[in-house]
């Protein structure tokens, strides 16, 4: 139930989105959403109701983001915390 | 066991990187011993799934507290469902709640006795069976934190039919760790939030309990690089004696959180204490349906004897299990007499239970 994944909308229907889940066509209401959504986008979706837009764009930033915790306390061993 | 599929953007299990993020870890080991609590029965899965304890330095400890809905759904309400399906109406609730032990029977058994129970996979589905179910009663039995409350109240505030119901057992995140830290000794040293929850509540929402018992909240993602990168944060805060919110997961989670989602949590509930199983009454912990819904709420409509319920089966640890004080192989009836084909406790039951996730994995997930 608390499983979300991220799905990727195929139609849209006013209210009523159609996703693909990992191959799987599922129906999804946006009301919960406050946000607009065009096919193609991402979509987390829990019990039915998506509660956010995602963009892949933001994933890879994420790596960044590992990466950068890797540059800081890779720095001096030791060292004192940045503020 | 689904991992063959065409990848998606959002999967973040790249080896090299998993690789240089434990041994960061291991690098910045803690010099005593330090629990990390989550609260989420998809984290625990994730780092069952991943192996990811194996990779955490020996002094660094993950423990579900209390993370599972179904888990911590208490039996009164579980008693009251069994009555309306036994009553005649429609109960309509998500899979794992029809087996869940009640005081007498589970949602299951009293189908098998002639009640009408069915498994929804949404809200809306819910009402979908009221609508073809005219001149039935149609109870939808509402379980879930954050996440999952907001689409309960979708369709509270979008004119359902009167012949449906909704038993609100909706749990919130906030409130439940406030009641971890300011009960007896748990040795909680940090808080891994739960990423899709804090999508709806905004990482803001952990501020007030991070900073009264300073402690660090990371709200954590759910690949396995994400709750690696989240615990290295951590063990940063510790390191340096800061206890921040801090959010590991910002490509779904922001500080306000779904302001829309929100919006319809308080345009169709009030908050209200509750209470959790296993643990007892959290102040302000729960979703009272309002007033001016009051037809569609089901204890309105249906005024039943809420008896105090057997909280616990005897000899069950699942209130420790619950409050992160022990892991389930603690448990004397873990694999024994409790498994998940003959749960005895209900975190057993739940796919996010503690229990049954470290029984699906072969006791302590530790490969
Ligand atoms: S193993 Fe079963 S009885 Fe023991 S704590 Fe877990 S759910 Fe309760």
């Amino acid at each position: 139930m608390c499983l979300a994944v991220p799905t990727k909308v195929v139609s849209l229907d006013g209210n009523l989105a159609t996703v693909d889940v990992q191959g799987v066509r599922a129906r999804v209401r946006l009301d919960a959403l406050g946000e607009e959504v065009r096919i193609g986008d991402y979509l987390l979706v829990h019990a039915g109701f998506a509660i956010r837009r995602l963009d892949p764009q933001d994933a890879l930033e994420t790596l960044t983001l590992f990466d950068e915790l890797f540059a800081l306390e890779d720095a001096p061993p030791s060292g004192s915390p940045s503020p | 066991m689904t991992e063959r599929r065409e990848t998606s953007p959002f999967q973040l299990r790249e080896p090299a990187r998993a690789r240089a993020l434990a041994d960061l870890l291991r690098r910045h080991a803690p010099p005593d011993p330090v629990r990390i609590v989550h609260v989420c029965g998809t984290h625990e899965m994730a780092i069952a799934q991943h192996g990811l304890r194996s990779l955490l330095p020996k002094e660094v400890e993950v423990l579900e507290g209390p993370g599972c809905p179904v888990c911590v759904t208490p039996t009164v309400d579980l008693d009251r469902a069994v009555k309306l399906a036994e009553g005649g109406a429609v109960v309509c609730t998500f899979g794992d709640m029809t087996r869940v032990p009640g005081t007498r029977v589970t949602l299951a058994e009293a189908r098998a006795q002639g009640a009408d129970v069915r498994v929804v996979l949404s809200a809306s589905d819910a009402v979908e069976v009221a609508r073809k179910s005219r001149g039935r009663d149609v109870v939808f039995f509402a379980v879930g934190f954050e996440t999952t409350a907001p689409g309960t109240a979708a369709v509270l505030l979008d004119f359902p039919p009167s012949n449906f119901h909704v038993l609100a057992s909706h749990k919130l995140i906030p409130p439940a760790l406030e009641a971890l830290m300011s009960g007896p000794p748990t040795r909680v040293a940090a808080f891994l939030a739960p990423g899709h929850v804090s999508t709806v509540i905004g990482a803001q929402a952990y501020r007030s309990v991070a900073e009264r018992h300073h402690v660090p909240v990371v709200v954590a993602g759910f690949e396995p690089l994400d709750i690696l990168y989240a615990i290295a944060l951590v063990l940063r805060q510790l390191r340096e004696g800061r206890a921040e919110v801090e959010n590991a997961y910002p490509r779904a989670v922001d500080e306000q959180g779904n302001l829309r989602a929100q919006a319809l949590l308080s345009q169709a509930f009030e908050p209200c204490d509750a209470v959790w199983r296993g643990i007892g009454t959290i102040p302000g912990s729960g979703l009272r349906i309002r007033d001016e819904l009051g037809r569609w709420d089901a204890t309105q409509a249906f005024p039943i004897e809420a008896e105090e319920g057997e909280e616990k089966p005897a000899g069950c640890l699942c209130s420790e299990v619950l409050l992160a004080r022990a892991v389930p192989t603690d448990c004397p009836l873990f694999r024994s007499s409790c498994t998940p084909l003959s749960p005895v406790g209900p975190c057993m039951v739940g796919s996010e239970g503690a229990c049954n996730v470290w029984y699906r994995y072969g006791g302590k997930p530790n490969l």
